[in-house]
């Protein structure tokens, strides 16, 4: 491919590749390349289409699109026949010849692979028709659908990079700096700094060269947003990443992706590479006379080094460990040089915000969050997978009407948002708009975006628990309050989870937990207190009962419960006997049973398997 | 360019970091990873210092945070002091050994730990790693792994040829240089040498004075307490 040279090369290039490729010919689209699209099977789905289309002579007249993730994880591998949009949920390799003889052949639609919305028990043919898309507002995820990640040229097709000749033929960096301020766009990597501002003053800041850094290591448990873009939608990023450089002044760019996303790695690289080829990279870009190269740099699995320093002090090749920024990265960040650095979400917004403008941008979300916000939903919920939903949105539209609730009919009891270092929102805050404000008023925040839905089986002590220990062990230690604080306090958590903690090792833990905030170094730290304290603020009563009465009303903390078996109830049916790994439970057939106490190990595996409700969990 | 520190307007110079500027001053503020040879690190946090106004304060590294026209510090309120406390605790929970820990508990009034007694020998403040870098210019040593796992040794933790035994790291170790004799085995506190809190505290938001050991209030109360058992007993001895 020879190079563009100029904005109406673009044009011209945009146009062929409409023609060529997307004629009213019908399409195949495949959720395939994605993490959690291979990981469901979609390698043989595609491969079987390919194979079966040949077989029928189809291959000429059907295209097949493979694309990354499309959001609804849960129902994985996805399969959307165009024109008319049929959605196939869960496909596996063995449907795919009834969906060529039935579907493509004779138009007779297959019931049984449709989506049925778990609330109202209806079928959809279609995504209008999902009750998880219908709330959705998917302006960054949404291109997913229409792309092959591995093909600039499909990106080129849905305007990509029109923004890119936009902002490089007719604006000068002020404008840009002045359009994305006007947007109000705030970082999606979780400190919610307006962008535009952030661009500016690394603009403003004295020194060369200067750099841009994408910020991909993402690490939260249960959040996947960034790893998603990155895999399906990779050049949007990089033309953001273009336009921020072009704003602020810079001509090398880094991305900073975690070792742990191979995939994504693998389709930036090639992006990367085609974007040369193209001339959007490089020397001379579009022929404009802007120059930017931009680097991949991988990380090494250190959670810490999401933090904007840490990631600074890994590139330069140190020990990731943050520090203090009371000299700001846009003045002092990468080898001591102006430094933007944003988040994969931030720059995927930005060419989305130059072809539409401010203006219509600013429309959406509320006074002080603008735009959307890709969360990952996941934990107790129907509906696992991406969701775009417009900023102020409330937590219940998200749970409840995209979500699709909890399964198996069980009650909503919180949300953890924010990643390790978020907060749990109760049940009595499910009305809360979503936005940066909001969440922090409530003791979370935005964070990148997890969000970890929870039931009332859930141990809100074991929760706290759970994330102070991740971050105990990802903490980088420099500093005293995060290392000894949340290793202290991992202590006492543990201590109350085995009924061995006092009451005023509850005012200790949040004695603790306010110093924690107050000195830790980075904002790692400065929220690591964050699933501690929230969950003390709504669920002190759970806490009591833990300390005072020796109990686990969720029934999780192992040291705390005792199985037995209900007499009345129990048909000496034998079940359980078989399922005890630790031979604990007797009796003879078709007569009550008993649990051997010194033996249990407290599993639960019993009460998972009667089917009379025999087991008692106290 | 002038700062505000403790309510006074004081002139300080551009260059300097609130430490800086306290030291010249005369207000005493601790420190454990900070040393004036080398480069400042912020990892104790024991020097926080609140800066700001109003409800939007925070607590900010004096070693690091440079002054800046107009910046209202105080270094000896209730919240500075109170996350002061907190952060010897937790040292002196890990490594009970250490005297400058023990002195540095005592002197703030640290009665009781509340944390079980870890005897670990290392503070991890990172000033032997400095000094042989900065100093010595050997970088014969370095911190490993993170987390709770963090901790500082050669490479490959086996000898390491660039390391002269010169002993600086030693040398300027707080936590190994002198030993303390005599922590209690139960609750890891010695509980003896200076044990002064700025009583003052109990009553406002800021300390009334920046004297170093703070003495005089406590002494003040015993004699007040004094006065008072001497009261009642006279009291008592009337009633008889």
């Amino acid at each position: 491919m020879k190079r563009i040279k100029n904005s109406q090369d673009l044009e011209r290039l945009r146009k062929t590749i409409l023609q060529d490729k997307y004629s009213e010919k019908p399409c195949v689209i495949i959720s395939e390349k994605s993490t959690c699209c291979y990981l469901s099977g979609s390698k043989e789905v595609v491969e079987t289409f390919r194979k079966g289309l040949k077989n029928f002579d189809l291959d000429n007249k059907i295209d097949i699109k493979t694309t990354g993730c499309l959001g609804f994880c849960e129902i994985e591998p996805i399969v959307i026949l165009e024109p008319k949009g049929i959605v196939y949920q869960k496909v596996k390799k063995e449907d795919v010849l009834e969906i060529i003889t039935e579907t493509i052949l004779n138009d007779i639609i297959i019931d049984r692979l449709l989506y049925i919305d778990p609330v109202k028990g209806k079928k959809c043919k279609t995504e209008d028709s999902m009750p998880f898309y219908k709330k959705q507002r998917r302006f960054i995820l949404g291109n997913n659908r229409f792309i092959d990640p591995l093909s600039i040229e499909d990106y080129i097709a849905i305007n990509g990079y029109k923004a890119l000749a936009n902002v490089l033929y007719k604006m000068n960096p002020e404008k840009v700096i002045k359009i994305i301020k006007e947007s109000g766009l705030r970082g999606r990597g979780g400190g919610g700094f307006p962008t535009g501002r952030k661009w500016e003053y690394a603009r403003k800041a004295e020194g060369k060269p200067k750099y841009v850094i994408c910020n991909a290591d993402e690490g939260d448990p249960g959040a996947y947003m960034d790893r998603s873009l990155l895999e399906g939608n990779p050049h949007s990023v990089i033309e953001g990443m273009i336009i921020g450089a072009y704003a602020i002044g810079s001509n090398e760019g880094y991305v900073y992706v975690r070792n742990e996303y191979p995939l994504a790695v693998k389709h930036l690289e090639n992006s990367i590479k085609q974007a040369e080829e193209y001339g959007i990279l490089g020397k001379n870009i579009l022929g404009s006379g802007f120059d930017f190269n931009i680097k991949i740099s991988r990380g090494g699995g250190a959670f810490v080094c999401g933090e904007s320093t840490a990631l600074m002090a890994s590139l330069e090749g140190k020990p990731g460990e943050p520090r203090s920024k009371y000299v700001h990265t846009v003045e002092k960040g990468l080898w001591n040089k102006p430094t933007d650095l944003n988040n994969v979400e931030t720059w995927a917004n930005v060419p989305l915000i130059i072809n539409r403008g401010a203006e219509w941008y600013g429309k959406i979300g509320t006074n002080n969050s603008k735009g959307t916000k890709i969360f990952s939903l996941v934990g107790k919920i129907n509906n696992t997978g991406l969701v775009e939903v417009p900023m102020g949105i409330k937590l219940r539209e998200i749970i409840y009407d995209i979500g699709g609730g909890i399964p198996e009919g069980k009650k909503f009891k919180a949300v953890q948002t924010g990643g390790p270092s978020g907060g749990c929102i109760p049940e009595s805050l499910i009305n809360l708009p979503v936005d940066y404000e909001k969440l922090s008023e409530a003791g979370s925040m935005m964070g990148s975006g997890g969000m970890i839905v929870m039931d009332e089986d859930t141990c809100m002590v074991d929760v706290a628990k759970y994330f102070v220990n991740f971050l105990r062990e990802e903490s980088c230690g420099k500093c005293v309050p995060c290392r000894e604080g949340l290793e202290r306090m991992a202590e006492i958590l543990t201590d109350i989870t085995q009924g061995k903690a006092t009451t005023k090792d509850l005012e200790l833990l949040e004695e603790l937990g306010g110093v924690i905030k107050d000195t830790a170094l980075c904002a790692l730290g400065g929220t690591a207190a964050n699933p501690v304290l929230s969950t003390i603020k709504y669920f002190r009563d759970e806490y009591k009962d833990h300390i005072k009465n020796k109990k686990c009303p969720a029934g999780v903390c192992k040291a705390l419960i005792t199985f037995t078996i209900n007499k009345d109830k129990c048909t000496g049916c034998g079940a359980c006997v078989k399922q005890c790994p630790q031979d604990a439970i007797s009796g003879e057939k078709k007569k009550p049973h008993t649990i051997d106490q010194e033996k249990c190990i407290k599993c639960g595996a019993c009460f998972d398997t009667c089917k009379f409700d025999a087991i008692n969990r106290k | 360019m002038e700062i505000t520190l403790n309510g006074v307007n004081v002139q300080v110079e551009e260059d300097w970091t609130i430490l800086d500027a306290a030291k010249f001053y005369g207000v005493n503020i601790p420190t454990l990873c900070y040393h004036e040879g080398l480069s400042p690190y912020g990892a104790c946090r024991l020097c926080v210092v609140e800066i700001g106004k109003g409800d939007r304060t925070k607590l900010v590294a004096s070693c690091l945070h440079p002054v800046k026209e107009g910046l209202n510090i105080h270094t000896h309120s209730k919240r500075v002091v109170n996350a002061r406390k907190m952060l010897v605790e937790l040292l002196v929970a890990r490594c009970p050994q250490s005297k400058v820990l023990q002195d540095l508990a005592s002197s703030m009034g640290i009665n009781k730990l509340r944390f079980k007694p870890k005897n670990d020998d290392c503070i991890l403040c990172g000033l032997c790693i400095r000094m042989c870098e900065e100093q010595m210019d050997a970088k014969a040593i370095g911190f490993v792994n993170r987390g709770v796992n963090r901790k500082i040794t050669t490479p490959f933790d086996i000898k390491s040829e660039k390391c002269r035994t010169c002993g600086a790291c030693i040398w300027i170790c707080p936590a190994c240089q002198l030993r303390c004799q005599g922590p209690d085995a139960d609750t890891g506190l010695c509980s003896s040498c200076l044990n002064f809190s700025p009583s003052c505290l109990d009553l406002y938001e800021d300390a009334m004075c920046y004297m170093d050991p703070c003495v005089a209030c406590l002494e003040d109360k015993k004699i007040k307490k004094k006065n008072e058992n001497e009261k009642k007993l006279k009291f008592r001895r009337k009633n008889k």
